[in-house]
């Protein structure tokens, strides 16, 4: 496969004007996000749970931004910019959990399920749907009592946040897919794979799969910034993980509601503003897929002038006049 | 928040019911989709009381620690939490049915009373966040639509991205710190002033919505307060569904701007106002409404961390309050309330949907 | 009569696309007079309905035009040119003076507003009418395109009318605007061919009782001969030909012309062919056991939740011996498809018997059934959905190969692939290469060979062709012919289409509603038919031949 093939390079390469600046500041914050998690013991001044510095001693608490503490200091004495930083190292485990976890369920359920149909089709779409309609992060709140008990250690509570997401969104993977193969299923190069006598696995796996998932890429960006706000969101309601363990945005916003009555804005905004561009990213990258996958969202350029070759548009006819290939199509709407 | 982020046109909406064929008609569709609440609430409620329970009694959780284990294990059987699980499970789903959710743990109160009590200020807030969420989203997703990939378009699509890129908790802060901290235009937190409070307490039957109560006393100034103290919360919890649906309408109006009856009414020489309004508007409210129904879910969501960060005192602020108490009696009663609230919505949506579209697919 | 009422004058026009610039049309020159009815004849891809649509300023965002369409209204007091006009200007001509009629008659309609709102939305767009006279003005424009009981239908939704009913409303919403031309883009391909006739009939109607000129935008030349006064024949967005209708089929002057009128299938002309097949044949032919024997086959699609189903096939029997073709022809809905799939398992005999090779189809398992398939190939109707997309030709050509254990691996099959595909006429390097980068015509070739691998008994062919370019269609009918006279397979060969059936079939059922009207030679059924339903079906079906066809549409009438 070819680089400019890939999903995304390709996506980038199809895309123009506006619709490709909201791409590439989608891929830029995403980008510097992924950056930020990877090093952050090499950008953040310092650890997420550090109180003292070996040269001046205790940070202090609330202390408004200075050269030292760039971003200030919170209430518990910890330094802003270096949780926010650490914090998006906790936000990209999680993600990266529960995407692969419920993608890998709801994937192999949601093709199971729609190819076959039956009983065990119609269960499962009833309970798809039934935790599907049920707000998410009350789910993920019961989920995070049952895992950890509301304890809150950096593996207990990334596993808590992440397991709770990935039982949220394994029933929306499962219904795209379902519903994308039963499209797939009724498609006639499945039927003429039936025709041919090949067995239900090969059918499901060499014909189906990948034809049923397409939309995924999309669906996994939008997905990870929900993660993250399922995440900030438990961590808001009092179910983070301990400053001691790891650095979270939503508990740190959390530990910051008071702050703000009181006038102090840096505890809250930074990690918020965190949030919001890390979700703003993703989802702009999500949207910009969406709309390029969709040909009546995208975008053309207009034909800056009359030009162009009407033969080329009959390059792989041998025969005269044949049927156009792809694009032409949609200029004829004309014959069938 | 639910997958209200996708394209509700390369989602499947839920069809819960059977696709309906002519014969029979709306009756029997609004009948078969009732009768489909059942499972759904069925399993949530099992889902639930099984999870809550797979961590042990609620008694250890909420006592755990503090008590001596003898008083513990008294405190226990007394309440039958020493019994099968399977026993205690048809018992639960008995008092369910008879509308008895228990009693809490940390303030014994009936969870009916906790419901009812602060239900009507959830849906107060709700109410608010959706009449923001429509005056703000579904103009502007027009406007978007109209000017489809023009600068405006593009303002609108990430103001509408942001909107629901932004934590509601987070919002909420940000508002409260502007508004309320550093313009003091706007009260800091809770739905009304103390004054106020008073004054609609000692109505007789106070209907628990401010709105309503304030309106009662006759008071111009207790409506302004409690005005005032919505104002914020409304805002903060409306933009992120405004967002929502802003993204959707331009989605659908785009979508139906480019079928073929739009393009035959503009051969025949209808205003482009006027296709954007009537032909492009009204089919493509359909998806949307469908989609206003799972919003109810993310508002109720949105609705919990709201209220916690305005101190807005409703199911949302009661349910952390329990959580940090560890009183999952109360917690389990509220999840599973919340719950029958949106299978009921999604009900009412799909209906209303049905109403809408004349076709007799359902 | 006056001048002209469109005047097309050396338009161009770009479109941008994915693959960068198209030109769709090319320095077009064209004019239609008052009351006159010229076609604009073309395959896919000649920029046909592109040229109609300037006609009315319809095209996208991303097409850059240049030249001018100056329309005239109809009684001639203002001439305006649509390629300049903008806004309010350009709504006030759409429908007053050009008007438009749409391949899809229902995504032409809205179906959320009744069909009486959407013709006095027209109206009120560019007259003062009162909500009485509006009202009035749209029941009796329906009562004229012939919707019986309009006062009470016109308050119904799109839904509740038929494709055909739904079409005349379309036409209605044009008409009632009285328009100096309409503009018929495919005005009747979405629909069954004796519907066809009566919309056909209804335009000329419009010509006739309204004076409305008509530009014809079609690929079919039965409806050229049976409508057109005039034609223009479009080949790679440029106008090869112009001339009279009747001069055009007698005397075609551009070697496009003859190649696209040669390639048209008539009636009649497969009767030899097959009557030297059937006296080739062996004396104890007609003796021999049948490949496809069905008995009373009866096929319901359960419907749901205890409704009753949907009866597709009811009580056909029919047989196809080895080496036959049996064509298979009817209607949307008449069940024919649903034939073609019970034979190749895909879908459930719920009744009667079918025998296929020698296993009874009703109630078999996919087990039993599954050695069979090796003996049975398919191919499909649209060549555009019946390739995996992700997989390459020879990938796909290669399955039946590998599935029935005759090649471990793609590359072991790949000799076998480019014999197959050499013998659909293919180079053998189009095996590399993925299904869009082909063309339909290409595609249903490959769809062929991939149906051949295994040299089968049976060949079911469901309309393979009815998805291409009447050019195209040619060739892959000819294509067809060659390899089934080779191979000597038996085949059920279905098809809209009596012409095309008549190519190639050595017997013709007719189906209509799920049963069986009429079945016999091409000469039996075609030459003289027993049933009314076949001869209303025969009389339907514009020839290419306009003295023909005016004779035949008499006979039409008659039987209507």
């Amino acid at each position: 496969m070819r680089w400019n093939k890939l999903p995304v390079v390709h996506q980038l390469r199809q895309s123009v004007g506006l619709q490709r600046g909201m791409l590439v500041a989608g891929l830029i914050l995403t980008g510097i996000f992924l950056l930020a998690a990877l090093f952050a013991p090499l950008l953040a001044p310092y650890g997420y749970g550090q109180l003292r510095s070996p040269d001046t001693g205790l940070f202090g608490a609330t202390q408004p931004p200075s050269s030292e503490h760039l971003l200030g200091t919170t209430v518990g004495g910890y330094d802003v910019l270096s949780r926010v930083i650490w914090g998006s190292r906790t936000a990209l485990l999680v993600i990266v959990i529960a995407v692969t976890a419920s993608l890998f369920i709801g994937v192999l359920l949601g093709l199971v399920s729609g190819y076959f149909g039956g009983w065990l089709d119609r269960v499962l779409v009833v309970i798809a749907d039934a935790v599907y309609a049920f707000p998410s992060l009350l789910l993920a709140i019961v989920l995070a009592i049952v895992i950890s008990g509301g304890q809150s250690s950096m593996i207990g509570g990334v596993l808590a946040a992440a397991l709770s997401i990935t039982v949220v969104f394994t029933p929306q993977y499962f219904r795209v897919v379902r519903a994308e193969t039963v499209r797939v299923k009724a498609e006639a190069f499945v039927e003429s794979a039936r025709v041919i006598g090949a067995g239900h696995r090969r059918i499901m796996f060499r014909h189906v799969l990948r034809n049923a998932t397409r939309t995924l890429p999309l669906i996994i960006t939008l997905n990870a910034s929900e993660a993250i706000l399922t995440l900030a969101g438990l961590g808001f309601l009092g179910f983070g993980i301990e400053a001691t363990a790891a650095a979270e945005w939503g508990y740190d916003l959390n530990k910051a509601i008071s702050d703000v009555s009181s006038g102090v804005w840096w505890t809250a905004t930074f990690p918020g503003i965190a949030i919001v561009l890390v979700v703003l990213g993703m989802t702009l990258v999500g949207e910009s897929l969406n709309d390029l996958a969709d040909p009546r969202l995208r975008t053309r350029r207009r034909a800056a002038e009359v030009s162009g070759d009407t033969a080329s548009t009959a390059q792989t006819s041998v025969v005269p006049g044949g049927a156009l290939p792809g694009h032409a199509a949609e200029l004829e709407g004309g014959a069938r | 928040m639910t997958s209200t982020t996708l394209d509700p046109t390369t989602v499947d909406v839920p069809k819960s019911g059977p696709p309906k064929r002519s014969g029979g008609g709306l009756g029997r569709y609004i009948l078969i989709r009732f009768l489909l609440i059942i499972p759904t609430v069925f399993i949530l409620v099992t889902t639930v009381f099984f999870l809550m329970r797979a961590t042990g009694d609620p008694i250890t959780a909420a006592q755990g620690g503090r008590l001596p284990a003898d008083q513990l294990a008294e405190r226990i059987h007394a309440a039958g939490y020493d019994r099968p699980i399977l026993t205690q499970y048809v018992e639960y789903l008995g008092d369910l049915f008879r509308g008895d959710l228990g009693t809490t743990l940390s303030d014994s109160r009936p969870v009916t009373e906790v419901l009812t009590t602060f239900g009507t200020a959830t849906l107060e807030l709700a109410f608010y966040a959706l009449i923001v969420a429509f005056l703000v989203g579904i103009p502007l997703g027009l406007v978007a639509a109209y000017f489809r990939d023009k600068v405006p378009d593009a303002l609108l699509r990430v103001f509408a991205i942001a909107c629901y890129a932004t934590p509601v908790f987070f919002a909420g802060l940000l508002l409260k710190l502007i508004f309320a901290v550093q313009l003091d235009w706007l009260p800091v937190a809770g739905r009304a002033s103390n004054r106020s409070e008073l004054a609609m307490r000692r109505l007789d039957h106070p209907t628990g919505i401010y709105l309503i109560d304030a309106l009662r006393t006759g008071n111009g100034e207790i409506v302004a307060d409690v005005l005032q103290h919505a104002v914020l919360p409304a805002i903060a919890l409306g933009l992120l569904t405004a967002g929502v649906f802003l993204r959707l309408v331009r989605t659908n109006v785009i979508g139906t701007l480019g079928s073929g009856y739009v393009e035959a009414a503009r051969s025949r020489g209808v205003r482009e106002s006027r296709l954007l309004r009537k032909h492009a508007y009204r089919p493509a409210l359909i998806p949307i409404i469908t989609v206003v129904g799972m919003q109810v879910a993310m508002l109720l969501v949105g609705a919990v961390l709201t209220e916690t960060t305005f101190e807005w005192r409703g199911l949302g602020f009661q349910l952390s309050q329990y959580l940090q108490a560890r009183d999952f009696v109360a917690v389990q009663g509220i999840v599973v309330m919340l719950a029958i609230v949106v299978a009921l919505s999604n009900f009412v949506v799909d209906v209303i949907a049905a109403l809408i579209d004349p076709r007799v697919r359902y | 009569m006056s001048g002209p009422v469109v005047r097309i004058e050396n338009l161009s026009v770009s479109f941008a696309t994915d693959a960068g610039t198209v030109r769709a049309v090319d320095d077009v020159s064209l004019q239609v007079g008052a009351g006159e009815v010229l076609a604009v004849v073309g395959e896919s891809g000649s920029g046909k309905t592109v040229t109609s649509k300037t006609i009315l300023g319809l095209l996208p965002s991303t097409a850059t035009t240049r030249g001018a369409v100056v329309l005239t209204s109809k009684d001639g007091s203002s001439e305006h040119d649509v390629v300049s006009l903008r806004g309010g200007a350009l709504r006030q001509v759409r429908g007053r003076d050009a008007a438009m009629v749409f391949q899809e008659p229902s995504t032409a309609l809205n179906p959320v507003f009744t069909v009486g709102w959407q013709i006095i939305e027209g109206l009120r767009a560019h007259r003062k009418l009162g909500r009485q006279a509006a009202r009035a003005a749209a029941i009796d424009i329906l009562r004229r395109v012939g919707i019986p009981d309009p006062e009470h239908r016109i308050d119904q939704y799109p839904h509740e009318f038929s494709g055909g009913q739904k079409q005349r409303i379309v036409i209605a919403q044009a008409l009632v605007l009285d328009p100096g031309v309409i503009v018929a883009d495919e005005p009747t391909t979405a629909l069954d061919v004796t519907v066809q006739a009566e919309i056909l009939d209804l335009l000329r109607r419009c010509r006739d009782e309204f004076g409305t000129a008509i530009v014809l935008i079609t690929h079919n030349m039965g409806v050229v001969a049976d409508l057109a006064d005039r034609v223009a024949v479009m080949y790679q967005g440029e106008i090869v030909e112009q001339a009279p209708v009747r001069q055009l089929f007698s005397a075609p002057a551009h070697e496009y012309t003859r190649r696209l009128l040669d390639a048209v299938p008539r009636i009649g002309t497969g009767t030899a062919h097959a009557e030297a097949r059937a006296a080739a044949r062996p004396a104890d032919w007609a003796a021999s056991t049948p490949v496809v024997e069905a008995a009373d086959l009866e096929i319901v699609y359960p419907g749901r939740f205890r409704r009753p189903g949907f009866r597709a096939v009811d009580g056909v029997s029919l047989a196809i011996r080895p080496g036959e073709v049996l064509g298979l022809v009817g209607e949307s809905g008449s069940g024919k498809t649903t034939i073609g799939r019970a034979i190749a398992g895909l879908t459930p005999v719920s009744g009667g018997s079918l025998r296929v090779l020698g296993t009874e189809m009703n109630g078999v398992r996919e087990r039993t059934f599954r050695p069979i398939r090796r003996r049975i190939g398919f191919v499909f109707q649209d060549p555009a959905t019946s390739f995996n997309p992700l997989l390459t030709i020879a990938q796909c050509v290669a399955e039946p190969l590998i599935v029935h254990g005759r090649a471990r691996t793609v590359d072991e099959a790949r000799s076998t692939v480019d014999d197959l595909l050499e013998s659909v006429q293919l180079p053998r390097s189009y095996g590399d290469r993925f299904p869009h980068e082909l063309s339909g015509g290409q595609r249903q070739r490959a769809s062929l060979a991939r149906a051949l691998a295994l040299d089968p008994e049976l060949l079911i062919a469901d309309e393979p062709t009815s998805a291409l370019d009447v050019s195209v269609q040619a060739r892959v009918l000819e294509l067809f012919a060659e390899l089934q006279e080779s191979l000597g397979f038996a085949c059920l060969f279905i098809s809209h289409d009596l012409a095309v059936v008549d190519l190639l079939a050595d017997r013709i059922a007719v189906l209509h509603h799920g049963r069986l009207v009429e079945e016999g030679t091409g000469a039996q059924v075609l030459g003289a038919p027993r049933e009314d339903y076949t001869r209303r079906l025969l009389a339907s079906l514009p020839v290419p031949d306009p003295a023909e066809q005016e004779r035949r549409r008499e006979e039409w009438r008659a039987l209507a």
